[in-house]
């Protein structure tokens, strides 16, 4: 299994492994996180494209309503755009910015304010006035639209951006971080699971050799106890001994599990 | 008597004034006109008129403001070959005529001139009735007093300047007040002109004169109501002719509301209708019902002021002719480009609200 996808090579310890193991716990936590994070900002910006959706279309009305009206004030009175622009002293419709926090995003709010000046109150005062009026009013509601418009449409740009970004980080959490964790958890697994066959091979290597050895040794001393009739018992128990528990009874002294 | 030597001098452009008269457009050319698809259509239809081919060389896309341009220019050739041709006291007159869109255009290079724009963009926007050969010299002042001295020496206007306005008005009081003040000072100067050239001129004349007085009067008097305009000032504003002065112009000044207004305009019968209607649409709604009401009074104004103008042509031996020519001609050209922009804009609904002459 550790050879199949991508893994860290850490050295397989033990606390290697643990370390694997908390990233992991991490990552998945940080996975839902964004999942959540993710869920709040489409809600919002669905909700978002259909008020652009709407301003849009309301804009289109508007905008038709202000040129129109503004078609009247040529009829009534002529052409009056030189005198306007030279009496407009001060901006009536101001604009204004504050920011609003949705899940983390920042998204620039902008807010018409509107201050009633009389810049131009006179024109078209022997003539048409009334319409000037009417324009001006309507050309002012067609600018607070522009404005509504603007900040949904801004609020539109950085949430679809905000949108990709997270959706990136979710996939990318999802298929490459978690399967790579997930991989090296089973990889160092594996690995200590290979070193404790190849301890436990190493093992009874040795515990062969002891055991060739200790025959050995027992060969010479039965040589010996041919002249001898003592030792030979001796030698006797120890071989009934061994030759039912040799291993588990090494083990304890040397193998920690 | 004028009667008798009038043809001597005049008769040859009456004749020619009365041919033109008949290449305004009438009510079925109007209706040609109202059911144009596009712009492109539209100069089609127009081509069959007395306009001819004058967009023939515009570049597409067609734009109304060219087509108003145009037509103007049409009718400023027209001006300028009568003007060419006549002699005193008509030619006195037919100057007098010009003198009220010169008023537009020095008002107009005093603003941009006072806020030192760009003079040849200035000289561009001036109406082409109005152009004078002194008119650029306007643009070289550089301070208030230079201004005020360039207009009464260099402009035509200066009388009605000097008796008006002093230097330091110029720089403060608004420039609508100015207008307006100046072109009180000229009402009634052509008003006393025509007196003096006496016979059918002056009655014809002065019937038209008195209601553009009164339709000034009432405008500015609704158009000032919930401003900063002084009551005074506003006095002083009006005419001192037309058939509401003194007494309707007295009491206009004082109004506070649109009621007032419709007060005085009961003691002339022919204004009477004017607001009535217009009170009727008002108590509907509160905001819409005022713009309408407002646009509606407008209305009325220039049908009134088409039928005046439509009744000079029933006399003859008399110059009220020229002057009622020139202002249907303007009417017209107001209903072309009102027809034209509904046609751009889409707005079949209000394309009939023109005043048709014929």
């Amino acid at each position: 299994m550790s050879g199949s996808g991508a893994r860290e090579s850490p050295f397989p310890t033990r606390m290697a492994l643990t370390n694997t193991k908390i990233r992991l716990k991490g990552a998945q936590t940080g996975h839902s996180l964004l999942a959540k994070k993710r869920d709040a900002l489409t809600t919002r910006f669905r909700a978002i494209l259909r008020k652009v959706d709407e301003a849009k279309r309301k804009m289109g009305r508007v905008m038709q309503l202000a040129s129109f009206s503004l078609a009247e004030v040529t009829y009534a009175t002529g052409d009056i755009s030189y005198l306007v622009q030279e009496q407009a002293k001060n901006a009536t419709l101001k604009v204004k910015a504050r920011q609003d926090n949705v899940s983390g995003v920042v998204l620039p709010v902008f807010e018409v304010d509107r201050t009633t000046g009389s810049d131009f109150n006179l024109t078209g005062l022997g003539r048409g006035g009334q319409q000037v009026l009417k324009s001006k009013e309507v050309y002012a509601k067609a600018a607070e639209t522009l404005v509504e418009l603007a900040s949904l449409q801004t609020a539109f740009m950085i949430l679809d951006e905000v949108i990709r970004v997270t959706n990136r980080r979710v996939n990318a959490i999802e298929h490459v971080i978690i399967p790579k964790l997930e991989n090296t958890v089973k990889y160092i697994l594996s690995e200590l699971d290979e070193m404790d066959r190849e301890e436990f091979f190493r093992l009874k290597k040795v515990q062969g050799k002891k055991k060739r050895d200790a025959e050995a040794a027992a060969a010479l001393l039965a040589g010996k106890a041919t002249t001898e009739e003592a030792p030979v018992e001796t030698v006797a128990e120890d071989d009934e001994g061994e030759g039912g528990g040799d291993l588990l009874s090494s083990r304890d002294e040397d193998v920690i599990f | 008597m004028e009667a008798l030597f009038f043809n001597a001098s005049t008769g040859f452009l009456e004749g020619i004034v009365r041919g033109y008269k008949t290449g305004i457009l009438t009510q079925s050319q109007y209706t040609n006109l109202t059911q144009c698809e596009t712009l492109e259509d539209f100069r089609m239809q127009l081509s069959s008129t007395d306009y001819g081919n004058f967009l023939a060389n515009e570049p597409l896309p067609l734009s109304t403001s060219t087509i108003a341009d145009k037509a103007t220019q049409v009718l400023v050739d027209q001006f300028n070959y009568l003007r060419s041709n006549a002699v005193e006291p008509l030619s006195k007159f037919l100057e007098y005529m010009t003198y009220g869109y010169m008023i537009d255009n020095v008002v107009l290079l005093i603003t941009g001139t006072l806020h030192e724009r760009d003079t040849h963009e200035l000289l561009e926007r001036c109406h082409p009735l109005g152009v004078f050969d002194t008119m650029p010299a306007l643009c070289v002042a550089t301070n208030v007093e230079e201004l005020y001295r360039s207009v009464l020496v260099e402009t035509p206007l200066a009388p009605y300047f000097r008796d008006c306005i002093s230097a330091s008005d110029l720089d403060d009081l608004n420039i609508e007040i100015i207008r307006n003040t100046v072109y009180k000072a000229y009402l009634e100067d052509f008003y006393a002109f025509c007196s003096s050239v006496g016979g059918p001129t002056s009655q014809v004349m002065h019937s038209i004169l008195s209601f553009e007085a009164d339709r000034r009067t009432i405008n500015i008097t609704i158009n000032s109501l919930n401003t900063d305009l002084a009551k005074e000032q506003r006095a002083k504003l009006f005419p001192a002719i037309g058939r509401l002065y003194p007494a309707g112009n007295n009491a206009l000044a004082k109004a506070d509301d649109v009621d007032t207004v419709r007060q005085v305009c009961e003691y002339v019968p022919e204004y009477r209708s004017f607001l009535d209607a217009s009170s009727n649409t008002q108590n509907g709604d509160s905001y819409g019902g005022d713009g309408s009401a407002a646009a509606a009074l407008e209305d009325k104004f220039f049908a009134e002021e088409v039928r005046l103008n439509k009744n000079a042509f029933l006399q003859q031996f008399q110059y009220g002719v020229f002057y009622s020519y020139v202002k249907l001609k303007e009417q017209e050209i107001r209903s072309i480009t009102w027809i034209a922009e509904c046609i751009a804009q889409n707005a079949k609904d209000r394309i009939h609200d023109y005043i048709p002459i014929f």
